[in-house]
């Protein structure tokens, strides 16, 4: 059971370049973030608050917006794709 | 070997003919006929039967199959006097297997004659139809989208990496106005993905080089320019009467400005945004699918929201993302194919994808869930934490 994780430019900072990631073993979306956070150090901070997401954060299962299904608790199945998408203003 | 006048003779006897009454009264009883005419395209130009298609009898083998897919369908074809669209009709009943054709004895002439209403319709000059061909080829814009886009007002909220593609694609396809909405100055280190400015126009004013490009790419449009920079005084003036926002605005108080006062006027948004080698595109069209404060309530804070001026872009990726909200734009003129409306595009240019994401409506959106005269001048452009933002920003 694996999950990937898709991990946007202003985040690579702190995942060493790294722009996918795969996280086994996870239930819900909640699970997945916490196995990014154990492997990279920093990334707690830029992108969650008081065991919340950060309202700029977007976070995607397989397209779908987690604020429109159950958040954190947004189950994940083997295989899906999960977007992390913070806003970007560069133009 | 038959005279002229035989063959037509001989092909009049081999395929059906039916009187202008009776297109009409057929056409007026619901069950119209396709109707196509044959003629050349200054007579058609110059009125024909409401409703026809086109299909010039020199193009008529290469081009009805896109009038006429359904070769069980009844068609009535009609020229001046009733002779082209006899040849005409023979062709597609005999070599084309048309199963249900005829021809229009005495053709519009005749039509006229019996006091049915002829179209004249807009017509493009020869030097635009010449332009437009490729268009005007494509039966999903055709004629009638060329004229919507000559009639099209597109504003452009920056000439910069995004606006220097859109800028250029939407003047090549005609669109009629274009505004330009950037207080900069050409600099050496724009160059590198900025093309519609050029060497020699370092330190001009964006707008005016952008100008410059754009009348020498098609000197029929008419471009407004607003070298200023958009606040919450000047906004709601400067976008009203626009019929299509493109935003490629390099900082979140604007596009968040942009988002409330395009929701006030009721005015579609194509919005792309870059950073090094990742792209982001979607449509905010308010009130029919979600608005900017949706997708994101919040901007990120300063060390999280890099411009490119601080960072990296490669110099393609706006060109790509440019392009895409180029096509977006005439999609929406038009009325071609599906927008972007309620999804968004990420492109990833390293590893050459496109990820189609879901975009809703918040039913607790701050701006779109109110009615567009609730939404004052005050809270216009104004996100929580927005002083502390614009402070670390600088």
């Amino acid at each position: 059971m694996s999950v990937t994780v898709k991990i946007p430019t202003q985040l690579r900072t702190v995942t060493a370049g790294d722009s996918e990631a795969s996280v086994e073993d996870a239930r819900t979306v909640g699970d997945v973030l916490d196995g990014l956070y154990e492997r990279y150090d920093g990334l707690r901070e830029r992108i969650a608050e008081d065991g919340d997401l950060r309202r700029f954060v977007n976070v995607y299962v397989d397209g779908e917006d987690i604020r429109f299904l159950d958040g954190l608790e947004t189950q994940v199945e083997d295989g899906d794709e999960v977007t992390i998408l913070p806003a970007v203003a560069g133009g | 070997m038959p005279s002229g006048a035989e063959m037509v003779k001989r092909a009049r006897e081999q395929i059906t003919e039916v009187d202008p009454r009776a297109v009409h009264d057929s056409a007026s009883n619901g069950g119209a006929p396709l109707i196509v005419d044959v003629r050349e395209q200054n007579e058609f130009d110059e009125g024909h039967i409401p409703g026809a298609v086109h299909v010039p009898r020199g193009f008529l083998e290469s081009r009805i199959e896109g009038a006429a897919p359904d070769r069980s369908e009844r068609v009535v074809l009609y020229c001046a006097g009733g002779v082209r669209s006899a040849l005409a009709a023979k062709t597609l009943q005999d070599e084309l297997g048309y199963e249900n054709v005829e021809s229009m004895t005495g053709g519009i002439t005749l039509w006229k004659d019996r006091g049915f209403d002829v179209e004249v319709p807009r017509a493009l000059t020869a030097e635009q139809r010449a332009r437009y061909s490729r268009h005007l080829l494509l039966p999903e814009i055709g004629l009638e989208g060329q004229l919507k886009l000559l009639d099209a007002k597109v504003l452009l909220l920056g000439a910069g990496g995004l606006g220097s593609p859109t800028a250029l694609y939407l003047a090549a396809a005609g669109v009629g106005t274009i505004g330009l909405v950037d207080d900069d100055e050409v600099d050496v280190s724009n160059l590198q993905r900025q093309v519609i400015h050029t060497t020699d126009r370092v330190g001009m004013p964006k707008v005016d080089s952008a100008e410059q490009s754009v009348k020498a790419l098609n000197p029929g449009v008419e471009v407004m320019k607003h070298a200023t920079r958009l606040d919450s005084s000047n906004i709601m003036e400067i976008i009203e009467g626009y019929d299509v926002i493109v935003d490629g605005v390099d900082n979140f108080p604007t596009r968040y400005l942009l988002n409330d006062a395009s929701v006030r006027l009721r005015i579609p948004v194509v919005s792309a945004s870059i950073l090094g080698f990742d792209g982001q595109l979607s449509v905010f069209a308010p009130y029919d699918g979600p608005c900017y404060r949706c997708l994101y309530p919040t901007p990120p804070p300063a060390e999280l929201a890099p411009s490119c001026g601080a960072n990296g872009v490669l110099g393609v990726l706006p060109g790509t993302m440019g392009l895409l909200q180029a096509t977006e734009v005439i999609k929406l003129v038009t009325g071609a194919g599906e927008p972007l409306i309620g999804r968004l595009v990420l492109y990833d240019a390293l590893a050459t994808t496109f990820t189609d994401l879901k975009v809703r409506r918040d039913p607790d959106c701050p701006i779109c869930s109110r009615e567009p005269g609730e939404i004052s001048d005050e809270e216009m452009g104004v996100f929580p934490d927005y002083e502390a933002f614009c402070a670390a920003a600088g």
